[in-house]
């Protein structure tokens, strides 16, 4: 169980996330939903204590920075200079490192383990190519390789989904399916509110403060994203969405 | 007139402290300018190396050996453009202007201050002939702690100058790392001052790096190349400048410059002539 205990977030004296107080049970993938600005990137770093902020945040009844070797966290790739002289393999074992001591270098285990992920990925043909030749589709399916082997329990993903092809999507998302159902916690920021019910176990509807967090249909509705958007938006409804399909292709 | 210089290496002991001194510099400005290029900290190593002068001109008026001044106002430079940066809305870059700026303002206010002993033209282009025992042992030891570090914190420079936000998520003290990086472009600056000068120093950091950047697949591959690109070019420039009579920091840097300038237009795939090539097939 993922919890946060009065998380905010003050930024030039400006209230960016006022209180926040949520649970996500363990072996779900959350989605963090809201309007520009809502502060949903700024949610998940200070979770991970990146920013400035006050309030706690505990996984599994501990607080989270004493055990960040058991997390993963994927920023926005525009973030990353993907210029950087690195070959694909190793940006994936790149997920290893955290767990090696300072003077441990990844060995053959590790070439192994990332060579499979890259394959779940369906980019081990590439293993070899420098990350400056890949589309950001296949960067994002690089970036979700490095996720896999650092084989943490709680994972967390800014806008995995933008700027990236209908078959990336699928892969990862499928791909995270797969990781929640062997008891991985995963929050995603997500922007595309048409595929929450596909998507999604669960979502936490911020403007600022916390309007809403759930499952999917008690959160999803036309009052709360009224509430957050500040506009009426249709919501289609938990039948006309599909269910996320947990197998690989 | 090799054969010359040769023989002249064997000969003469200022010219072996000059060899050993510009290799070793040639491969730490190499593996550290790696990291400031991939860092985008290209402006930080000019501004640290322009903010030295006073340091230098400290340590003359002192009678200490300069490099203990340079050093302390290189590291106040580094952490003062920091606390400008962090403290107020002025950008890294504005910060870097102001501090460099005025630290050179003061360095050549001190060396006129200090003329009689002091060579100006010494300080700002270098010159490695005039290396003496103790510069080189320093620049030994200096070298001696930057690869020992890099080697050790490898992996931990790696990942926070790729993923910085990764690294600090997965609990690495990203600060420290590059405060950590600061600290030795200081000792490595420093260390080049004799060899290239406060100018001119900011060439061997950069040009190397920059030059198996176009190159390289790999960080450990880039740092490898850099290194010996700085190597090399230290050493021909020592020839040129020993053989013709000519200012041993200005040579070097020339020879860099032809190296990048080689591979900028003829490296393998990334190189702008076959670019061209490619474009009109």
């Amino acid at each position: 169980m993922l919890e946060t205990k009065g998380i905010t977030v003050v930024y030039n004296k400006i209230e960016a996330l006022e209180s926040i107080d949520l649970e996500v049970p363990s072996g779900n993938i959350y989605g963090i939903i809201g309007p520009n600005g809502a502060g949903k990137s700024t949610l998940i770093k200070a979770m991970l204590d990146l920013v400035p902020h006050s309030g706690n945040t505990l996984f599994n009844g501990e607080l989270i920075k004493n055990q960040r070797k058991n997390l993963s966290y994927v920023e926005q790739k525009s973030n990353i200079d993907t210029t950087f002289p690195m070959k694909v393999i190793d940006c994936v074992i790149l997920g290893i490192f955290p767990k090696l001591s300072p003077l441990q270098r990844p060995g053959k285990l590790a070439k192994i383990k990332a060579e499979e992920a890259l394959k779940k990925v369906n980019m081990y043909e590439h293993c070899n190519r420098q990350i400056s030749e890949l589309s950001g589709g296949q960067f994002q399916r690089i970036l979700i390789a490095r996720t896999i082997i650092q084989d943490s329990d709680l994972i967390f993903l800014d806008e995995p989904f933008v700027g990236i092809d209908i078959t990336s999507e699928n892969i990862i998302i499928n791909l995270l399916g797969e990781l929640a159902s062997k008891g991985r916690t995963i929050l995603i920021v997500h922007h595309d509110l048409s595929k929450v019910h596909k998507y999604f176990d669960g979502l936490i509807l911020l403007n600022k403060s916390l309007i809403s967090y759930g499952k999917v249909s008690d959160v999803y509705t036309s009052k709360n994203i009224q509430k957050a958007f500040g506009t009426e938006i249709l919501v289609a409804s938990e039948k006309g969405g599909t269910q996320r399909d947990t197998s690989i292709h | 007139m090799i054969h010359q210089f040769i023989s002249d290496v064997m000969e003469f002991s200022f010219l072996q402290r000059a060899l050993i001194t510009s290799i070793i510099i040639g491969v730490i400005c190499g593996v550290i300018g790696c990291f400031i290029v991939l860092r985008g900290l290209a402006l930080m190593g000019d501004a640290i190396s322009h903010a030295v002068l006073p340091g230098v001109a400290i340590s003359y008026m002192l009678g200490i050996n300069f490099f203990y001044g340079a050093a302390l106002f290189g590291l106040l430079a580094a952490l003062g453009i920091g606390f400008v940066n962090q403290n107020s809305n002025i950008k890294n870059d504005s910060a870097i202007g102001i501090v460099f700026s005025s630290f050179l303002a003061l360095g050549v206010l001190l060396v006129a201050k200090a003329q009689s002993s002091i060579d100006l033209t010494e300080i700002l282009f270098g010159n490695v002939l005039t290396v003496k025992g103790e510069d080189r042992t320093l620049t030994i030891i200096v070298a001696a702690i930057v690869l020992i570090i890099v080697i050790v914190f490898y992996k931990e420079f790696l990942l926070s100058t790729f993923d910085s936000t990764m690294a600090a998520a997965s609990g690495l003290p990203v600060k420290l790392i590059h405060y950590t990086i600061m600290v030795l472009l200081t000792l490595v600056t420093v260390a080049s001052l004799q060899t290239v000068g406060v100018i001119l120093v900011v060439s061997l950091l950069i040009t190397p790096a920059a030059t198996a950047y176009l190159l390289a697949k790999r960080l450990s591959t880039m740092i490898v190349m850099s290194s010996i690109i700085g190597a090399f070019s230290a050493v021909i420039g020592l020839f040129l400048s020993f053989s013709y009579n000519l200012p041993s920091g200005v040579v070097i840097v020339l020879v860099i410059t032809a190296i990048f300038v080689v591979t900028f237009f003829l490296a393998p795939k990334t190189g702008l002539l076959w670019k061209i090539i490619k474009n009109k097939k």
